[in-house]
């Protein structure tokens, strides 16, 4: 078992409270993702894990051991730092030996081990190299070989991938996920980018502030955000807002957009008291479609003139104004042509997201 | 083919102008050279001898046979003690300093300031206090001032350099099973190489060049190389072979030094220029 469970975990620096009261339980051999935008709090969360931030409050246990006070190498973990933390003055070898010799292993075992990871990962030929001697990439995996020879609980990685190309990022990423599956040692992994964390979470923190926003598997995260602020941050392109209000008469809804248009909500949605509200209509680009002769259940019909028609060879997005705003459709590539002028949509509503203007919570 | 002649030109004037500066600057180098190998015939000779009748070791012998060559042996065993010290203590304050804040912003400013105390102001109260002390004439009353007197050096300049080195290596070294000691040898000295080592060449000189605290503190137990040479210069007369002889004596060991380090001195600098 070897698990990590935070509770009521506090760190401010100075007068600035960056990490405010967080509770998480992350189940051992599983791959959770702290994600969230830049200054939110991931970097200060994993550094507590690590031990490098001394905490202001709250508990840390990794594999049901308290560890809040111990010291960073006691705690059997590995880390993958952002700009890869290498000796420039050791050999690739040496780098990734680093650990096992600070921990007085026999040299026989440092040689298994800086093998076997040197294997895993394909840099075998670099062994005898120095670190300003490889390209981002392969500074990338033996930093990543320096965390695995270790065999540590757990491995912590801080946005490991941001510095590398976007190609380069997306191949390094299958890597970590067929990484986490070959030794399937609890990870813990934090970004800024949505698609990393989609693509590589078991579960999903979704930080804010300081704040756990929501946390889940990541289609739970995209399917059912508790507040606009998630909604927003899963999903490229970003989900389109539309300002309306939501008109109930007796146990029927529909969304009335500030132009004018009314867009029925399906009945299983509105069990909803009579009534109005203001309220801002949240629909990812992939749920407006084409409106073909009869509108298939549950969606509504409004149409707009094609302002921006951009073609990416598998889909292409499509901007119009509905209700005041830029809206994103993403349509399939051959459901549009470049010169087209006037679209009719079909919103797909029982795919919308409601949500409370004032108090940014989904409905 | 005009402007190919003009890049020779240029190139030409470049080299004629750096042959002059280095004749200009390595010309007493040279003549304290041929001085030493010299009789007192030849250096007083006129017009002067360009190079000497014939090479011989007559002032170094007489240094040896003395036995003042002791005071080379004294400077050597000085200066690097002092250094050493000064280099272990002040890297480590250092350290303390750029890691953990200690002392807040303002310690650091403090002990450099020490740097800027004239030492003539202090050399006789500490006389006074070496004499109750015994220190006087000592190897350790002269290391225990240069140490002290280079140690605020030393801590600000590796101040500089430790706060270059990235965070992420020292972290990622404690993550990995590092005690802090163990990330202050492995990775903090190995990363301060360069500065570490230029560093210890100025303070190895200061400690080398001191004449004013040696005068002071010493009689005739510890006396270094610098005052030793007062001692050739007379009322009527100087022993200007003899005074040869020693100056090369000195000099050998800081040009060998230098010669030697010259690759981590020119980083070294550099570094600690740009950060200003
Ligand atoms: N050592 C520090 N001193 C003061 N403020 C800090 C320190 N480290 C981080 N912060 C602040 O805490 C907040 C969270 O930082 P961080 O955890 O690095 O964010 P991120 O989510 O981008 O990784 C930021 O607003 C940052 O400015
Ligand atoms: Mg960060």
């Amino acid at each position: 078992m070897a698990g990590l469970t935070i509770t009521g975990l506090h760190k401010r620096y100075g007068g600035f409270h960056a990490l405010k009261g967080i509770d998480l339980t992350i189940q051992d051999g599983s791959f959770a993702v702290f994600v969230g935008p830049s200054g939110c709090g991931k970097s200060t969360l994993l550094r507590s894990i690590a031990g490098l931030e001394d905490v202001d409050e709250g508990k840390i246990a990794i594999g049901g051991e308290d560890v809040t006070d111990l010291r960073p190498r006691d705690r059997d973990i590995a880390m993958v730092f952002q700009n890869y933390a290498l000796y420039p003055y050791l050999t690739v070898f040496e780098n990734i030996a680093f650990g096992l010799r600070s921990r007085k292993f026999p040299e026989t075992e440092i040689r298994r081990r800086v093998g076997e990871a040197a294997e895993i990962l394909g840099i075998t030929a670099l062994l005898d190299r120095l670190p300003r001697h490889l390209s981002g990439g392969q500074r990338q995996r033996v930093a990543i070989g320096r965390a695995i020879v270790r065999q540590a609980k757990l491995f912590l990685f801080d946005e490991p991938l941001s510095n590398l190309d976007a190609k380069l990022r997306d191949e390094m990423r299958g890597e970590i996920k067929r990484l986490h599956k070959e030794i399937g040692k609890t990870m813990v992994y934090v970004t800024h980018d949505q698609v990393e964390a989609m693509t590589l979470a078991d579960r999903i923190m979704l930080l804010r502030d300081g704040r756990i926003e929501q946390e889940g598997a990541p289609l739970d995260l995209f399917e059912r955000p508790s507040t606009g602020f998630v909604a927003s941050f899963l999903g490229s392109p970003t989900i389109n807002l539309i300002p309306g209000r939501l008109v109930t008469r007796s146990g029927r809804s529909a969304v009335v957009l500030d132009t004018g248009e009314s867009l029925d909500l399906p009945a299983q949605r509105a069990k909803l008291d009579d009534g109005e509200r203001p309220i801002l209509l949240g629909i990812r680009p992939q749920y407006l479609t084409r409106a073909a002769g009869t509108l298939a259940a549950g969606h509504a019909r409004i149409e707009a003139n094609a302002d921006l028609i951009q073609p990416t060879g598998t889909r292409t997005f499509v901007t119009s104004h509905i209700g005041g705003v830029a809206v994103t459709a993403e349509l399939a590539a051959h459901d549009v042509d470049n010169s087209e002028g006037r679209i009719a949509y079909a919103l797909d509503m029982a795919r919308a997201i409601l949500i409370d203007p004032s108090t940014d919570k989904v409905i | 083919m005009k402007s190919r002649s003009r890049r020779q030109l240029r190139l030409t004037l470049r080299y004629l102008a750096i042959a002059l500066v280095l004749i200009v600057f390595l010309f007493p180098v040279y003549w304290l050279f041929m001085i030493s190998f010299k009789t007192p015939d030849e250096i007083f000779s006129s017009p002067p001898k360009w190079w000497p009748g014939q090479i011989q070791f007559g002032n170094y012998a007489v240094l040896f046979k003395d036995g003042d060559v002791i005071a080379i042996w004294n400077s050597i065993t000085v200066s690097f003690a002092s250094t050493a010290i000064a280099m272990t203590l002040g890297t480590l304050c250092a350290y303390a300093l750029a890691r953990f804040k200690t002392g807040g912003e303002n310690l650091a400013m403090w002990i450099i300031s020490q740097r800027m105390m004239p030492p003539i102001a202090i050399v006789f109260p500490l006389f006074l206090i070496y004499v109750w002390a015994g220190l006087v004439d000592t190897h350790a009353g002269l290391i225990l001032l240069y140490t002290a007197f280079n140690l605020p050096y030393v801590i600000w300049m590796m101040r500089g350099y430790i706060e270059d080195i990235p965070l992420e290596l020292e972290e990622s070294a404690l993550v990995d099973g590092c005690s802090r000691w163990q990330v202050f040898w492995r990775v903090v000295v190995p990363m301060a190489r360069s500065g570490l080592m230029a560093t210890a060449v100025f303070t190895f000189i200061f400690a080398w060049n001191d004449f004013l605290f040696a005068l002071v503190m010493t009689r005739t137990e510890v006396i270094t190389f610098p005052v030793q040479l007062t001692h050739y210069m007379g009322g009527q007369s100087n022993f200007w072979g003899k005074i040869a002889a020693m100056s090369v004596l000195g000099s050998l060991p800081v040009m060998l030094t230098v010669a030697f380090m010259q690759r981590y001195l020119v980083r070294g600098i550099s570094l600690g220029a740009v950060k200003g």
